[in-house]
């Protein structure tokens, strides 16, 4: 067997892994499933959906759920089912998004700071700090408005409060084992640092670093919304579910519950879906526990 | 089983009841795979002031039959059969407010690592206070006092201002003392010793050893003691128990145990001890194949100096406390003198030779094989390699260099030097990928199964990770990887440090024909001033960063001028043969 | 102690001049053009350039700063188109109202997280622990203003437990005497019992809220760091000693378990004063949040930057609070300084 063949053999034991902890423990099969299924909705949504998410029919507004209209009319008798489905796709952009901005320079910063230290720690380290001295979601709203209300924005600023997150992690990950034995090794073999970096610490930390992209997806989703909430990013009549909310949230009080309902428990279902893969991920990534 | 041996040889009245009596124990711990027997079926008897040693190798089920007296079993294991007799009390059956009230006053247990032992955050005289307070030997008025007392009772010194500190300002010795103390403070009649000495010092092993010995004697307390380490017990037991895997295979006076093992598994865990004038072959299993003597490599130039060493140093800045704002701008605080982890030491090292480097924690021995690796620049001084100085490269830059291959290291911690994604084979694969060796696809496959038979690493382990692993089968990956780019000078960092005695003597032992087979050089890093003596002809004593004695191991061993090396050697527990 | 304390205020220095740093660059980033903003829709050029030169835009970005630390350090925050007042009165008006929902909610979060940690650890794997990791998991998955909308349903619409989400108190009682600005212990120094039944019953259902918000990060925290502590070996030696169980776990394991709680709280205060601007939009608390997203609405800038600004000097505050208390638990911090 060759080397490359060996590679090959812990691929096949991490799908078995994978079934094995699904079995196990069926909630983070039942996230899974959860997850393929917002998926969907993201891709293929916007074609299937019963009715035109912005069309609105004023003789049928606020109405109830109903078999015509399974999560009921806004008061502007649009169908809110549909702009449920309809917006998973842009609150997926702007989670996935975000969160891909802040994996890449977020991570590489983190283990870049962790693994050389010096100077570079201590810029990161400062930036870093300089964003935790806000409370996040305040310096996303204060981001927002500095730079102007619209959809790019948000992601930048929800990919800026996650930023020090993503540093922190990585920066302690690549600390530990900046002088780890396992590193040692490799610079008696003869790796370089940048090698070391890229080919040892990196590959260590990913699973990790996995774990935390999937924390901060739901964090992302939460965070966006509730800028739209308040009446940041994205405009009405885009369906959104932070905006639905807040829509629906004036008919409340008298009583027209499925206005915030339907998108608000849509939301929390995706931020709890994205919470549970991180903990299954974090099972499913922890060597000690393959065997 | 011999379990009445020890009432008569610790000369204790033999009409007296045993202070406990263990029978038929089995402890199981549920765990993901179902019910694992942890203990099965030992039979145990202490006399009052008797000393019993429980020996074995990890995993053995030692620890466990001791949480099992003192029910302190973590919630997944439970007393599945047996009983246990403490002073006529029934443990297995009693209820835990009684049991409670016997732990610590009755009978008291230390562990190891006392610096965890501790709790972190509390002042260590009032850990004590808690203990005398609970069992009602103190009030809170006097309770201080006799905190004070029970400090001094282990000998620490200015007892008063100990009574004020915490664990983390006290060193591993000291903290030990304080869970002795912790332990007798109600001066118990039973003391369970848990591997006390272990990641101890040899000459602070030997004195907390004696301060507990003498304590239990003046006391007629009786002691069981936990370890791995057959002379420690031997040395230190009246009476002798060896487990291997939940089962006592033997059980005899100490002396007895060492003259006349009964057991195949205690003759094996015998010969494995380390001990006066046996050879590195003595420590093998005697069923073990005869070794086919390792054909010798012939060494390019024997004797000829490898490795010269001038007045090497290593100081680290010891640095004052940065105030917010300094800090902030990298500023630092007044630099005091600086410390010097190795001050000026010279050697050298000739080829084909294997020295020792031998001293306590903190002597610069680990230091000064970081910087003879190159991965640490000295401040100042010379490391000449082949009439070549390489102290002249940066250590940033020596992975680069073509004399890295040259120089290897053996770690001490086979587990945390191995990648936790690699596996055997691209772990060995590594330094010939890196170091330019040309080698790949079936060549470099072939190269590394040829290096784990070097080694006696089975080949269809190759392809396992690390977590699948013993840690013997980890220490040979170390090992291969090491002699992977054929190097002139191997350094050994501890490197049977982390594994069972039975386990250390095979690998010492390959060491050895490796040595031999590819005309190696070794420097062996280590406490254990009588492994060296089996695998170094010459030897280094540091202390505090300095060389104390240099000369052939044999010579050393036997007639040391240092006082120094006298105290180390002295403090080596001899078994009684 | 005290030189302790004034370590720690140092530290707190960085993150104020970072704090200050970021709030100028977020006024220099406005959309387009501050001037032509503030001289409104129809100014001639001419018009904004003379404005330009009366905010000083036209200096260079140092000078502009200085101007800026300077209006700082005097509480000139701006003026607030929207009420026409000096940004800073209205922010010191309404920040008791701010801080008395926050400190209220973190009180009770606290009051059930920690014991809910203790007992899920003391008893793990019984039917506490379950609900605890249940409530770990959930809590965190709640958004806030959604949370806040179900229970404004379930509790004033549906049961009439709860006034209407109109405010601090209805409009039948007037404020008591400003003594904390907090309604419910000045109504209480100023013996008004009814009062402080009209406060809470506008106040708990907003506190509850964000309670169960914060629930989630410091029950998971205080359950992970007591179930390590209980398996660290000074608890066994502890309890090798004989001592009781109550000593063992609250004496030496919570003691020890409490030290990354206190860290958590740090992290838990940020989301907390983020997530109370959402609840404050949810039941028209009129505090600083609801003061800023009216602001937002109206594009009114200045109200906006203050608030940020005063968050975050409130929680560089809040942090060095954390820092003191934790100093105060672990000696080896302590000593350290």
């Amino acid at each position: 067997m060759s080397l490359a063949a060996t590679d090959a053999a812990p691929k096949d034991s991490l799908f078995s892994h994978a079934r094995h902890i699904v079995a196990e423990n069926p909630v983070t099969g039942i996230a899974f499933g959860l997850f393929a299924l917002f998926a969907l909705a993201a891709l293929i949504g916007p074609y299937v959906v019963p009715h035109d998410p912005l069309a609105s029919n004023t003789s049928a507004a606020l109405q109830p759920p109903s078999a015509t209209y399974w999560f009921g009319t806004d008061q502007l008798g649009r169908d809110i089912f549909s702009r449920v489905v309809v917006a998973s796709r842009l609150d997926m952009i702007i989670a996935v998004a975000s969160v891909a901005l802040v994996f890449v320079a977020g991570g590489f910063a983190g283990i870049a700071s962790g693994y050389f230290g010096g100077w570079t720690d201590r810029i990161v380290g400062r930036v870093s700090d300089t964003i935790m001295a806000f409370p996040l979601f305040v310096l996303a709203m204060g981001i927002v408005a500095a730079l102007g209300n619209t959809v790019t924005n948000i992601i930048i600023a929800t990919a800026i409060i996650n930023f020090p997150l993503y540093v922190r992690v990585a920066r302690a990950e690549a600390n530990i084992r900046r002088e780890a034995g396992f590193v040692q090794a490799a610079r008696l073999s003869g790796n370089s640092e940048m090698r070391i970096l890229l080919g040892h610490i990196a590959p260590n930390i990913l699973p990790i670093m996995m774990v935390q992209v999937s924390l901060t997806m739901g964090y992302a989703i939460l965070n966006a919304a509730g800028l739209s909430f308040i009446g940041l990013g994205v405009r009405p009549p885009t369906p959104e579910w932070g905006i639905m909310v807040a829509e629906g949230a004036s008919f409340i009080i008298s009583g027209e519950w499925w206005i915030a309902f339907f998108p608000g428990v849509t939301l929390m279902l995706a931020v709890f879906c994205f919470n549970l893969l991180g903990d299954g991920l974090r099972d499913l990534v922890d060597p000690q526990r393959r065997t | 089983m011999n379990i009445h041996a020890g009432n008569m040889s610790a000369g204790v009245n033999n009409m007296q009841p045993p202070l406990l009596e263990v029978r038929d124990l089995t402890v199981e711990f549920a765990t993901r795979r179902g019910t694992v027997q942890a203990v099965k079926q030992v039979d145990l008897t202490l006399a009052k002031g008797e000393t019993l040693g429980i020996v074995g190798e990890s995993g053995s089920g030692k620890s466990v039959t001791s949480y099992a007296v003192m029910r302190i079993l973590d919630r997944a294991g439970r007393i599945a059969e047996g009983t246990i007799s403490f002073g006529g009390v029934d443990i297995g059956t009693a209820s835990e407010g009684q049991v409670r009230a016997l732990r610590g006053r009755e009978m008291s247990m230390i562990f190891q690592n006392p610096r965890a032992a501790l709790n972190p955050i509390r002042k260590v005289g009032k850990q004590i206070e808690d203990v005398l307070i609970e069992h009602v030997q103190a009030q809170p008025g006097d309770a201080k006092e006799k905190a004070i007392e029970v400090l001094k009772a282990v000998r620490i010194a200015r007892p008063e201002e100990r009574y004020h500190a915490y664990p983390f300002e006290l060193s591993g010795g000291m903290c030990q003392r304080i869970v002795i103390a912790l332990a007798l403070a109600c001066r118990p009649q039973l003391l369970i010793a848990d591997e006390p000495t272990t990641g101890l010092d040899v000459t602070t092993q030997k004195a907390v050893m004696d301060l507990v010995v003498e304590l239990t004697r003046e006391r007629n307390m009786s002691t069981i003691l936990i370890t791995h380490d057959l002379g420690l017990a031997a040395a230190y037991c009246d009476r002798v128990m060896v487990m291997e895997k939940g089962k006592v295979v033997e059980t005899a006076n100490a002396e007895a145990v060492f003259r006349a093992p009964q057991h195949a598994y205690t003759r094996k865990l015998m010969r494995a001890t380390p001990r006066k004038g046996v050879t590195l072959r003595d420590l093998l299993p005697e069923d073990a194949a005869p070794a086919a003597p390792a054909p010798t490599a012939p060494v390019e130039g024997a004797g000829t100096p490898l490795l010269i060493v001038e007045n090497l140093v290593k100081e680290y800045p010891r640095q004052t406390p940065t105030s917010g704002m300094a800090g902030l701008f990298g500023i630092k605080g007044a630099a005091a003198d600086p410390f010097r982890a190795v001050d000026g030491i010279s050697f050298s090292v000739a080829r084909g030779e294997s020295l020792g480097l031998v001293g306590e924690s903190g002597c610069g021995k680990s230091t000064t094989s970081m910087m003879l690796m190159r991965l640490v620049d000295p401040t100042s001084g010379r490391i000449v390699f082949k009439g070549e100085e390489l102290s002249a490269i940066p250590a940033k830059r020596f992975a680069g260099s073509k004399w890295r291959s040259r120089i290897q290291l053996v770690f001490q911690d086979p587990t945390d030097s191995l990648n936790p994604r690699y596996t055997a084979a691209r772990a060995i694969a590594d330094p010939l990928m890196q170091m330019g060796s040309g080698l790949s696809g079936k060549a470099l496959r072939a190269k590394v199964e040829e290096l784990a038979g070097l080694v006696g690493l089975p080949v269809h382990l190759l392809d396992r990770f690390p977590h699948q692993l013993s840690g013997g089968q980890k220490a040979r990956v170390g090992i291969a990887r090491a002699i992977a780019p054929d190097p002139d000078l191997v350094i050994l960092d501890e490197p049977t440090a982390a594994l069972d005695v039975s386990v250390q003597a095979v690998v010492l032992n390959l060491l050895q024909d490796l040595k031999q087979r590819l005309g190696m050089s070794y420097i062996f890093v280590s406490h254990d001033l009588e492994v060296v003596r089996m695998l170094c002809d010459r030897v280094i004593v540091m202390r505090t960063g300095r060389i104390v004695e240099e000369g052939a191991t044999e010579a050393i061993m036997a007639a040391p001028k240092a006082e120094y090396t006298r105290e180390l050697l002295a403090s080596i527990p001899h078994p009684p043969i | 102690m005290l030189k302790q304390i004034v370590r720690r205020l140092g530290t707190a220095v960085p993150s104020l001049i970072g704090v200050v740093i970021v709030t100028f660059l977020l006024t220099r980033v406005l959309p387009g053009d501050t001037a032509a903003y503030f001289a409104g829709p129809a100014a001639t050029p001419q018009a904004i350039a003379e404005i330009k030169t009366k905010l000083g835009l036209d200096q260079r970005l140092p000078v502009q700063f200085l101007a800026y630390v300077k209006d700082l350090a005097t509480g000139n925050l701006g003026m607030s188109l929207t009420t026409g007042q000096p940004v800073f009165e209205d922010i010191r008006a309404r920040l008791p109202a701010s801080a008395e929902l926050t400190l209220l909610g973190l009180l009770l979060s606290v009051a059930v997280s920690v014991p809910l940690g203790i007992l899920a650890a003391v008893r793990q794997g019984s039917w506490i622990d379950h609900l605890c990791r249940v409530v770990a998991t959930a809590g965190v998955s709640l958004p806030v203003f959604f949370t806040g909308l179900l229970l404004v349903y379930v509790f004033y619409y549906k049961l009439g437990w709860a006034p209407a989400p109109m405010g601090r108190l209805d409009f039948i009682y007037s404020a008591p005497d400003t003594v904390t600005g907090f309604y419910l212990i000045d109504s209480l120094i100023a013996g008004d019992v009814e009062l402080f039944r009209a406060a809470w019953s506008q106040i708990w259902l907003p506190a509850v809220t964000l309670a169960i918000f914060s629930l989630a990060p410091i029950a998971r925290m205080t359950r992970a760091s007591m179930l390590s502590v209980l398996a660290s070996d000074f608890v066994r030696t502890a309890r090798a000693s004989g001592l009781k169980p109550s000593k063992v776990v609250m004496g030496y394991a919570f003691r020890n378990a409490l030290l990354p709680v206190i860290t958590t709280l740090g992290m838990v205060f940020s989301f907390l004063l983020g997530a109370n601007v959402l609840v404050e939009k949810v039941f028209a608390w009129p505090g600083i949040g609801s003061y800023a997203i009216e602001a937002l609405i109206t594009s009114d800038y200045a109200p906006v930057q203050g608030f940020v600004l005063a968050m975050a000097i409130l929680y560089v505050l809040l942090n060095l609070a954390i820092d003191i208390l934790y100093g105060l638990v672990d000696p080896r911090v302590r000593i350290e300084a």
